[in-house]
């Protein structure tokens, strides 16, 4: 690959080939480039300032004009480009977003919220999720009827997934509830009214909807085995086990890859399961930042604290994706 | 010929009807029955003009609703008339030139004369410019009590917070909860309020919420209200219900000795049959100071470009403030009036106590016509916290409390 790519430094510019395909691709690209990256520049960019109910206008055109000029720039003419100090309005702060930010006990809670459901729901779907294809994989009867009614969940909506669970886990019409009516009096049950479990409640409902498409991929990378690879592993006396662990799992790379960041990108956005389940509650003991950035750009009118807010979150995805991307992507190039 | 001639006649009549009657949206968050009962007044009133109220509820509450009714006039889809309450929550929506300028009909119909308090008013002004039409006044000074919960604890029903609080033994002793709270950020913080201003006093209030005072806020006044605070969430520690009609509910049942919440509270016991006086007993100001805050509801017109709708909006405006109106509105809604020069002999026992507060003068305004939501909603997510969160000590909510009052716009 290396030798043929040196080789190739007569062939014509990378960019020019597949022309046509890439003329096809030009509104999707600005699209994305407008949506994505615009967006998101946005964002940053207004989260240095003090923006209430509606964003401040950064520059004020009529302000630079207001600037009395000095005499010798007028007499020659001459153009300046430094930008004059009238033109950036008051209404940029600096840092102050972010220091409010980081000093208010609900953020502070909300990032370590995302962090423990964060961990416990990728180590769990993983887990879950890869068990259970393999159990799907093992040729039994009925296979199609078992997968769609694991998958079943994720066909609800994360609201009605939190409300199910929320009755579920009410102490009074739920499973402590219909525990106590067995006769186990003092049996207690009630992780929505805990706030040091709270959001385990909320991980209980998140498990239950997504790791039925986890199954699936699983089952996917599972079915793209060669079994030819399991002939050999059977031939050589390998337990099943080991063969999981040290020539399949290795084997379904791409598949773990694509599975880890759907369910990443699940965790960073979580919101409405938490709005269903406990509303924040109790106190705030279950508080997310997607939560704190939606009530603090709407119901709070300041935009400001919450483009502080969400792009921190966008640091968070980034801190996360790109040394992985670079990892991914970047490393074979070069190799 | 002749049928054509019908046909045009028909088209100018359907022209004619089409622009006598001018459609105008109004959008509010009154879902509940003795609200809808209420709104209903004024479409009655306004359908009555020859034009057509378009009612655009929006069910949730209002920290559903003006998300929605604010993202509709920023992004150019204005309705014709909506809802907000007291305050500034509309400010900068007025100040990006969105909303209509009334000021020549409150001029023409004298509203500084007739609104009372004038506070309401105020809120409605911006740079000399009326920009608003307040429709009623809520107060939140008020505890709810269950005559019922306390003839079963054996003990006579408190006058005062300081009997309250000392009855609150006898009454878990029965198992009834002394206190019911909702878990929801704006019972709590709205609570806390009530304190305040019972037990510190209007001047210690003010200084607080008007002057952003941070060393009173730290001081020793509001100290006392941290305590008092620090007994309600001991006395509530039980009542783990989340939405306030669902507290309400409870002292209605006799499951809870008290609630303290705006006179809106006063719909659910009217919806269950309850007699003031009888059933339950009201007291504003906690029975200890007498005051009551004049928060409430107002309705704001955007801007639109349709003349003749515009033209329904002032109409509208001015049907909304008149006597009748006014009267027949607040008497389902359970809402004092703002006007001082209408008769509401209808009102119940608790109502007539709140008019003669308000008739004396002792009122106070709202938070929100004093604080950004902005700083309110810091102060929602305080209490919630400390109401839930039995590790936060008075003190140390009292700190964070004097920070957020120190820094609040």
């Amino acid at each position: 690959m290396g030798l043929h790519d040196m080789a190739g430094t007569k062939r014509p510019n990378r960019l020019f080939r597949n022309l046509n395909a890439k003329i096809a691709a030009i509104p999707m690209i600005l699209t994305a480039l407008v949506v994505f990256v615009g967006g998101s520049l946005w964002t940053v960019l207004y989260s240095f300032t003090g923006s209430k109910l509606l964003p401040k206008k950064l520059f004020q055109w009529d302000e630079l004009f207001a600037i009395p000029m000095p005499e010798w720039l007028v007499s020659d003419g001459a153009l300046n480009f430094d930008i004059p100090v009238g033109f950036v309005r008051r209404s940029y702060v600096g840092l102050d977003q972010y220091e409010r930010l980081w000093s208010t006990n609900r953020w502070v809670i909300s990032i370590e919220n995302l962090f423990i459901y964060g961990i416990a729901t990728l180590t769990f779907s993983l887990v879950i999720g890869f068990l259970l294809a393999v159990l799907l994989d093992q040729k039994i009867r009925f296979e199609n009827t078992f997968r769609t009614i694991l998958l079943y969940p994720f066909a609800l909506s994360f609201i009605v997934t939190g409300l199910v669970w929320q009755w579920i886990l009410n102490p009074e019409f739920g499973i402590q509830n219909m525990v106590r009516g067995l006769g186990f009096e003092n049996f207690v049950f009630d992780p929505l009214y805990n706030p040091d479990i709270v959001i385990f409640g909320i991980l209980i409902a998140g498990l239950w909807q997504g790791t039925g498409l986890i199954m699936c991929l699983m089952l996917a990378g599972l079915r793209g085995i060669d079994q030819e690879i399991w002939k050999a592993a059977r031939i050589d006396g390998i337990p099943t086990w080991k063969t999981y662990i040290f020539i399949v799992i290795p084997m379904m790379r791409p598949v773990f890859i694509t599975t880890l960041v759907i369910i990443a990108s699940g965790i960073v956005r979580v919101y409405d399961l938490v709005v269903a389940q406990t509303g924040g509650g109790p106190g705030i003991a279950s508080e997310v930042p997607a939560k704190y950035v939606y009530d603090y750009m709407f119901q709070n009118q300041n935009l400001g604290q919450g483009f502080a807010a969400s792009t921190m979150m966008l640091l968070t995805v980034a801190v996360v994706v790109v040394p992985w991307a670079y990892l991914e992507f970047g490393g074979k190039r070069r190799g | 010929m002749k049928k054509l001639a019908t046909l045009t006649a028909a088209a100018a009549l359907l022209g004619a009807s089409a622009a006598q009657a001018v459609e105008l949206e109004v959008t509010h968050w009154w879902t509940s029955g003795g609200e809808a009962a209420a709104v209903a007044e004024f479409a009655k009133a306004f359908d009555a003009t020859g034009n057509k109220w378009v009612d655009g509820a929006i069910a949730g509450s209002g920290g559903v609703a003006r998300p929605i009714m604010i993202s509709r006039i920023t992004g150019g889809d204005p309705m014709g008339a909506t809802q907000f309450n007291h305050g500034r929550q509309a400010e900068e929506l007025v100040e990006a030139g969105l909303m209509r300028d009334l000021t020549d009909i409150a001029t023409a119909e004298g509203w500084k004369d007739v609104v009372h308090p004038s506070s309401l008013l105020d809120s409605c002004t911006l740079d000399g410019k009326i920009y608003c039409v307040p429709v009623n006044i809520h107060s939140w000074q008020w505890i709810w009590l269950s005559n019922a919960a306390y003839a079963e604890a054996g003990v006579a029903v408190p006058t005062n917070w300081d009997e309250f609080v000392a009855a609150a033994p006898a009454l878990e002793a029965k198992g009834i909860i002394p206190l019911a709270m909702g878990q929801q950020s704006w019972q709590t913080s709205g609570a806390f309020n009530v304190l305040m201003v019972a037990l510190a006093g209007k001047d210690v209030f003010m200084q607080v919420y008007g002057d952003h005072d941070a060393d009173v806020a730290a001081g020793a006044d509001v100290a006392r209200v941290f305590e008092a605070a620090d007994d309600a969430r001991a006395m509530s520690a039980k009542s783990t219900v989340q939405d306030w009609n669902q507290a309400t509910n409870l002292v209605i049942t006799g499951k809870a000795g008290g609630q303290i919440m705006g006179d809106w509270a006063q719909g659910e016991f009217q919806v269950a049959g309850q007699v003031a006086g009888e059933d339950y007993t009201c007291l504003p100001g906690l029975g200890v100071n007498e005051i009551i805050s004049t928060g409430g509801d107002a309705f704001y017109f955007p801007v639109l470009s349709d003349a003749e709708k515009s033209e329904a909006q002032g109409l509208l405006a001015s049907l909304m403030l008149s006597p009748e109106v006014q009267v027949n509105f607040n008497l389902k809604k359970g809402s004092l009036p703002v006007r001082g020069d209408v008769d509401l002999a209808a009102a119940n026992d608790c109502m007539k106590k709140g008019l003669a507060i308000l008739a004396d003068g002792n009122v106070i305004p709202d938070p929100n016509q004093l604080m950004s939501p902005d700083s309110l909603g810091q102060i929602n997510d305080l209490f919630v916290e400390f109401f839930n969160d039995t590790s936060i000590t008075a003190a140390d909510a009292q700190a964070r409390f004097a920070g957020i009052v120190g820094s609040a716009d």
